[in-house]
């Protein structure tokens, strides 16, 4: 750290801080990221750091959060599957150039309905005996894991697999394979004694996160979270946390959902008035819109490997960005019903612990899932944070590719983070008339749109029983 | 059925709970935990099976009769010779 400052005049009164400071706190302030108690002055730290400070090292964002290296972590590996791609490569170009992966689907039961169906390739990881064996959301989490920690370039055999954690969020677990055993005892008028001894490793709450550990060969900790739609995110949130504490040394985190296989969820939202119908499968989920209809369910998955800053530079890691910023709250108001205020209060969380300003957010991934209620309180929630006029862009992923629940939150990061490289902000499809009450400006309708460069995205995620979840990474 | 009937059956039933495996070669009087894949899970698959497919019910003391090919049919053959 040099010594003693030349602290240019401007930054001596009326700064970015905005507050009178003195010099010796505007140095800490500059140069550490600290912010010390000061008699007399504001106990809160800056709202904004100077957008350009000419002390600060010259390969470094002009406004980096100065966090210790050990404590920065980084996402260095992406491995996903969704309804319109099996790769980052593949999502993202299906997102630029406006392919739905949403079909026709019929579930026993239901019936006929629309949804976002996997075709990713079960046997590249799994013996065809271990797909039989375990569930889909695992066979899901595994396909992603695998092509996470591949993607990352770790020299997987020669990692020490004890201090590896494995992080997944799921909405729900082992809805499908009740209903399958409910099913097949059915042939045998209920007699239990026909219920498969499969049942229980198949459904405890773990089981997909417990499902990649075996295949990985990971002997750290493993669990999953249950986090309704925002699992996604609190499963990128956990190994963070686990990684700044010391718990692993490497993440394996992210969200599964296998959803697509319960009639039970189909018949749910059908029950809410929550399920989209439309004629065309791809114009089915359609957030935003003044005729959207509901929730078009999806299988798919998206698992990253998290690593300190320290670690990832070390071996020379590609690094996708930084999660600098991250909250989750409860509104504590409603089963279902979201609430805007808390939504918004997630969201400045985020931006706080971020240590930014929404302006400065390029791209915000929304959480809208194309309910009527759902979208108009997510778009009240951000007029509250970004009252218009700004740059931000708004986006949504699950117009592509409808709602793919416990995964969400981790699919939709996964496909904004290549606009760090291409700076394109890829829109949001099937919005022909804009619901007035879902007025945005920036939102980036129907085509993708130029974003100059992008320097941080925000992700919702939102969730049953008023759970909020918020992630803000940054480009690096 | 006939005692090639019943190692008819109790290949097909393998072939599923083992989908990797060439039961081309099975040995008939090695054990299958010995030349095949199999864990204690697998085991019950194949008394499940057995279960829905043929509605035999196998007491667990049983289970050991199951061992190999050729216990497996003497076993079962008086149990499976009316079906």
């Amino acid at each position: 750290m040099p010594g003693p400052p030349q602290i240019p005049s401007e930054w001596w009164g009326e700064t970015p801080c905005q507050t009178p400071i003195n010099p010796v706190r505007s140095w800490v302030c500059y140069y550490s990221g600290i912010w010390p108690t000061v008699p007399g002055l504001a106990e809160e730290p800056p709202p904004i750091r100077p957008p350009e400070c000419p002390f600060a090292p010259a390969d470094e964002p002009p406004m980096a959060v100065q966090r210790p290296e050990q404590q920065r972590i980084v996402i260095t590996g992406v491995g996903l599957t969704a309804p319109n791609g099996d790769s980052l490569a593949q999502f993202r170009e299906s997102l630029l150039s406006g392919r739905s992966g949403v079909v026709d689907y019929e579930i026993r039961y239901f019936g006929k309905t629309l949804a976002g169906i996997c075709h990713f390739d079960e046997v590249k990881y799994q013996r065809r005996k271990e797909i039989r064996r375990g569930t889909r959301a695992g066979s899901i989490g595994i396909y992603c894991t695998r092509e996470a920690i591949a993607d990352s370039g770790l020299d997987w055999d020669n990692v020490d697999r004890s201090t590896v954690g494995v992080y997944v969020g799921t909405t729900e677990h082992g809805n499908v394979e009740t209903e399958n055993e409910i099913y097949q005892i059915k042939a045998y008028d209920y007699d239990c004694s026909y219920w498969s001894h499969h049942h229980n490793p198949r459904t405890v709450a773990n089981s997909p996160a417990g499902e990649i550990a075996l295949n990985a060969g990971v002997t750290g900790p493993h669990y999953t979270i249950g986090a309704a739609c925002a699992a996604g995110n609190a499963g990128l949130i956990q190994g963070v946390q686990m990684l700044r504490l010391g718990e692993c040394d490497l993440a394996l985190v992210g969200g599964v959902s296998e959803s697509i296989h319960t009639f039970g969820i189909f018949a749910g939202f059908s029950s809410q008035g929550a399920l989209a119908r439309h004629d065309d499968p791809a114009k089915a989920s359609r957030p935003f819109d003044r005729d959207r209809n509901g929730i078009v369910v999806a299988e798919g998955g998206c698992m990253f490997v998290l690593e300190r800053l320290t670690d990832a530079r070390a071996r020379g890691a590609r690094l996708y960005g930084e999660i600098v910023g991250y909250a989750m709250n409860t509104d504590a108001t409603d089963f279902v019903l979201p609430n805007a205020d808390r939504q918004a209060e997630c969201i400045r969380l985020a931006l706080k612990r971020a240590e930014i300003t929404a302006d400065q957010i390029d791209i915000v991934n929304t959480h809208a899932t194309a309910t009527v209620s759902g979208d108009i309180e997510e778009c009240k929630a951000l007029r509250q944070v970004w009252p218009g006029g700004g740059r931000t862009r708004f986006n949504n992923t699950k117009s592509f590719i409808g709602h793919a629940m416990g995964a969400a939150g981790a699919l939709e990061l996964a496909g904004n983070l290549p606009a760090f490289d291409d700076g394109v902000c890829h829109p949001t499809i099937n919005l022909d008339s804009l619901d007035p009450e879902c007025e945005l400006p920036g939102l980036v309708a129907n085509q993708p749109q130029q974003a100059g460069q992008v320097e941080y995205l925000l992700n919702n995620s939102f969730g049953m029983l008023g759970i909020n979840s918020v992630v803000i990474v940054r480009r690096i | 059925m006939t005692a090639a009937e019943i190692k008819e059956a109790i290949v097909d039933i393998l072939s599923d709970i083992a989908p990797d495996e060439d039961l081309s070669g099975l040995k008939e009087d090695v054990p299958f935990r010995d030349q095949l894949e199999l864990d204690s899970m697998d085991f019950l698959d194949i008394v499940m099976e057995l279960r829905k497919r043929y509605r035999l019910q196998i007491p667990e003391q049983d289970y050991p009769e199951l061992a190999s090919m050729n216990q497996t049919v003497t076993y079962l053959e008086p149990l499976m010779k009316d079906l």
